[in-house]
């Protein structure tokens, strides 16, 4: 009996994280599907950025309520974890809490798990209370209705149904080892310490210690294999950030928010035009005869470069951008949490296609037009509150550029006023129609 | 205040040998805006005031691309700037003023990559060394006591980091510093960046400037500070828009400074 229940476990063990494994491959197979961009530079201050935002949560603080629950639930979710190692080795090998031999640390250890549960717990209901019941205008978005809004939820159940499981399974063991049930308890005393758990107690009043053993094994199997689905969930929800949150940091800009980046590309072209000694006539070059001449700007998820894809995965949909974001606040159609989204809906649905065909095939869709419309780009002002604003380091602003400038340089598809305005700039250099003589004329007015 | 002003171009300089501590980009909107002009116009006096040796580029000056840049015509944004360093370095520019964020943002971090290497200055932040230096003295005047709250351009702000300069000056001016809800990282755009201002803004149920001036409304000042001349109109606007035009100005802090001075 005792070899089988190890022989089910390996197998869900090497399924659950093998599948998962699976679908980080698929992840990254997606993410490079982006260009290449050289973020290798300055690893110091990378990491340190990294250890600061990612691991030390510093903007999640910014919004003391939800960042203080995060942050309980953050460091529940990683400290409890290793709680979970214990459970593997028990499960692989039959034993039963394998790490007591720690004695009074392995109590204090258990201990302080518990806390951490109950902690959890009650962060995870305040998020569900906040998400459900009160009117938080982020929550509000027409992007997080349906699926969105779902999905957030099933995640909170799923937490606050692991929580319960890991107390019951102790209060149940706990009890086991009181009534001195063969396997369970030990001739060194009782092994762990239960401060919460103990007050459910009462519940398992009366029952038989086969009764109790049922209700804690079952709690034990459905706990691991709640985190093993869980793991895997991560995927195909909006909650990858719990992972993707380090590299996505790590890889984000260092430059003033304000510095967008100069397309090489351009600058090629601009080069040779003023150069005075090219010869607009020559024959291209031999290798510039390949492939095909280079696209400016965005308008599907493979003109977008690796970083922008990675932040697209990264967001959980929390819309601190988008509570932040001035055309949203005032009611125009942008909002920079589903550019994020969006971005990330067109990747998967992408990678779907490459899942089943083996190589992308047109399936007449592409990023702008079919998710994030010509509306929403223009009505940014480029202001970097969201980029400011996210927690881990995502920044929706480059890809509306990256958009804005597809729209602009391939498309000459621009608002008419502001097409106008470009087009003095090219004329009299100012984005006003006045003279270039005239640039000085203030000088001499009263 | 009758005779006109004293405004040496980079070319005048050149002509006789010369070259200036500083050089003053103007602006586009310093150039040409009614409003703008004031706030070039103020800062000139300042720079005056101090003995500052500056120069302007004058007709040689042109748009920095900003508005092309945030737009997406990268095309027009890089002729632009390449033209511009072209005079620029044609001078040996090694220091460069500006009153507009926009200017400042572009210049400072999207020049170099094209050939452009300069040290390159938000007004206040220029102002506060010459206050540092001793070369200039801000006192309080009139607007001590006033109550006026700061609005952040992004392109100084977030976009730059830059929170204090401005707001140090303002306290050299003892006024009363008062802070909206969203202030620095926080604060909330006029409006008019990413070339909004050259557009119409997108269907929606407020225009941005009204929702910022009504935050600023908030605290009830009797001076709107800004530090970018797009901010500043976006915020004349709103103002004018809430019928508080008696009540409440909206003001460079270049030209509080000025005024306080009687320049």
């Amino acid at each position: 009996m005792q070899i089988i229940a190890q022989i089910l476990f390996l197998i869900a063990l090497v399924a659950g994280i093998g599948f998962f494994v699976r679908n980080i491959r698929r992840l990254i197979r997606n993410i490079n599907l982006g260009k290449e961009i050289d973020r290798s530079d300055n690893s110091g201050e990378r990491f340190g950025k990294m250890a600061k935002i990612a691991l030390g949560q510093s903007k999640m603080v910014k919004r003391p309520i939800s960042g203080f629950l995060h942050v309980i639930v953050y460091v529940g979710f990683i400290i409890i974890n290793i709680e979970v190692l214990e459970i593997i080795i028990d499960g692989l090998f039959g034993t039963h809490r394998i790490l007591s031999f720690m004695g009074g640390f392995y109590s204090f250890l258990i201990g302080f798990f518990e806390i951490l549960a109950l902690l959890v717990f009650v962060g995870v209901v305040v998020f569900w209370i906040r998400r459900n019941l009160i009117n938080i205008y982020r929550f509000l978005g027409n992007e997080l209705k349906g699926w969105p809004k779902n999905d957030a939820n099933y995640i909170l159940y799923f937490e606050m149904v692991l929580m319960i499981l890991f107390l019951v399974m102790n209060a149940t063991d706990y009890q086991l080892q009181l009534n001195g049930a063969p396997h369970y308890s030990s001739e060194a005393g009782i092994m762990g310490s239960f401060p919460v758990s103990q007050f459910l107690l009462p519940i398992f009043d009366g029952m038989s210690n086969a009764t109790l053993i049922i209700i804690e094994r079952t709690a034990w199997w459905l706990h691991i294999l709640g985190i093993l689905f869980f793991l895997n969930y991560l995927y195909y929800s909006k909650h990858l950030h719990i992972l993707l949150a380090f590299p996505n940091v790590y890889y984000s800009k260092l430059q003033p928010q304000g510095e967008f980046n100069n397309l090489q590309s351009v600058t090629d072209e601009v080069k040779l035009m003023m150069d005075p000694d090219a010869d607009p006539f020559a024959a291209p070059a031999e290798e510039e005869e390949e492939g095909e001449p280079e696209k400016f700007g965005a308008s599907d998820v493979f003109d977008l470069n690796r970083v922008q894809l990675l932040n697209s995965y990264t967001c959980t949909e929390c819309g601190r951008c988008t509570s932040e974001c001035p055309a949203n606040r005032t009611g125009k159609k942008l909002s920079p949490r589903k550019i994020m989204m969006d971005t990330r809906d067109r990747l998967e649905e992408v990678g779907e296609i490459i899942n089943k065909k083996g190589k992308y095939e047109d399936n007449g869709k592409q990023l702008l037009g079919d998710f994030i419309l010509e509306e929403e780009l223009w009505a940014c002002t480029t202001c970097n509150a969201c980029v400011e604003a996210c927690p881990v380091g995502i920044d929706p602003l480059s890809i509306i550029v990256e958009m804005r400038r597809y729209l602009m340089m391939e498309q000459s598809s621009a608002p008419n006023e502001l097409a106008i305005s470009m087009t003095n700039i090219e004329n009299n250099g100012a984005p006003w129609p006045y003279n270039q003589q005239d640039r000085l004329n203030w000088a001499k007015e009263n | 205040m009758a005779e006109a002003l004293k405004v040496p171009t980079m070319a005048e300089y050149m002509a006789q040998g010369k070259k200036p501590e500083v050089l003053f980009w103007v602006g586009c909107a310093g150039s040409f805006d009614d409003r703008a002009k004031k706030i070039t116009k103020a800062f000139v006096k300042l720079l005056h005031n101090a003995k500052v040796d500056f120069a302007v580029l004058g007709t040689e000056e042109s748009c920095t691309g900003d508005p092309a840049k945030r737009a997406g015509n990268e095309f027009l944004f890089q002729m632009q700037a390449v033209t511009n360093i072209e005079v620029l370095n044609g001078y040996e520019i090694k220091k460069i003023v500006t009153a507009c964020p926009h200017c400042f943002n572009t210049i400072k971090n999207e020049y170099p990559g094209l050939g452009g290497n300069y040290e390159v200055l938000h007004h206040t932040q220029f102002l506060k060394s010459l206050l540092a230096e001793g070369r200039l003295k801000v006192e309080g005047g009139k607007f001590k006591g006033k109550r006026i709250t700061f609005h952040d351009p992004c392109y100084l702000g977030r976009g730059n980091g830059e929170y204090e300069a401005p707001r140090d000056l303002l306290r050299k001016l003892e006024v009363e510093l008062l802070e909206m809800r969203n202030c620095k990282e926080k604060g909330m755009c006029c409006g008019a960046g990413g070339a909004q201002m050259f557009k119409e803004p997108e269907p929606g149920n407020k225009d941005v400037n009204i929702e910022r001036t009504e935050q600023a409304m908030e605290v009830k000042p009797e001076v709107i500070a800004a530090g970018c001349p797009f901010c500043n109109t976006m915020m004349t606007d709103g103002v004018k828009g809430k019928n508080k035009e008696d009540s409440v100005e909206v003001m460079d802090v270049a030209e509080l400074i000025a005024n306080a001075q009687d320049l």
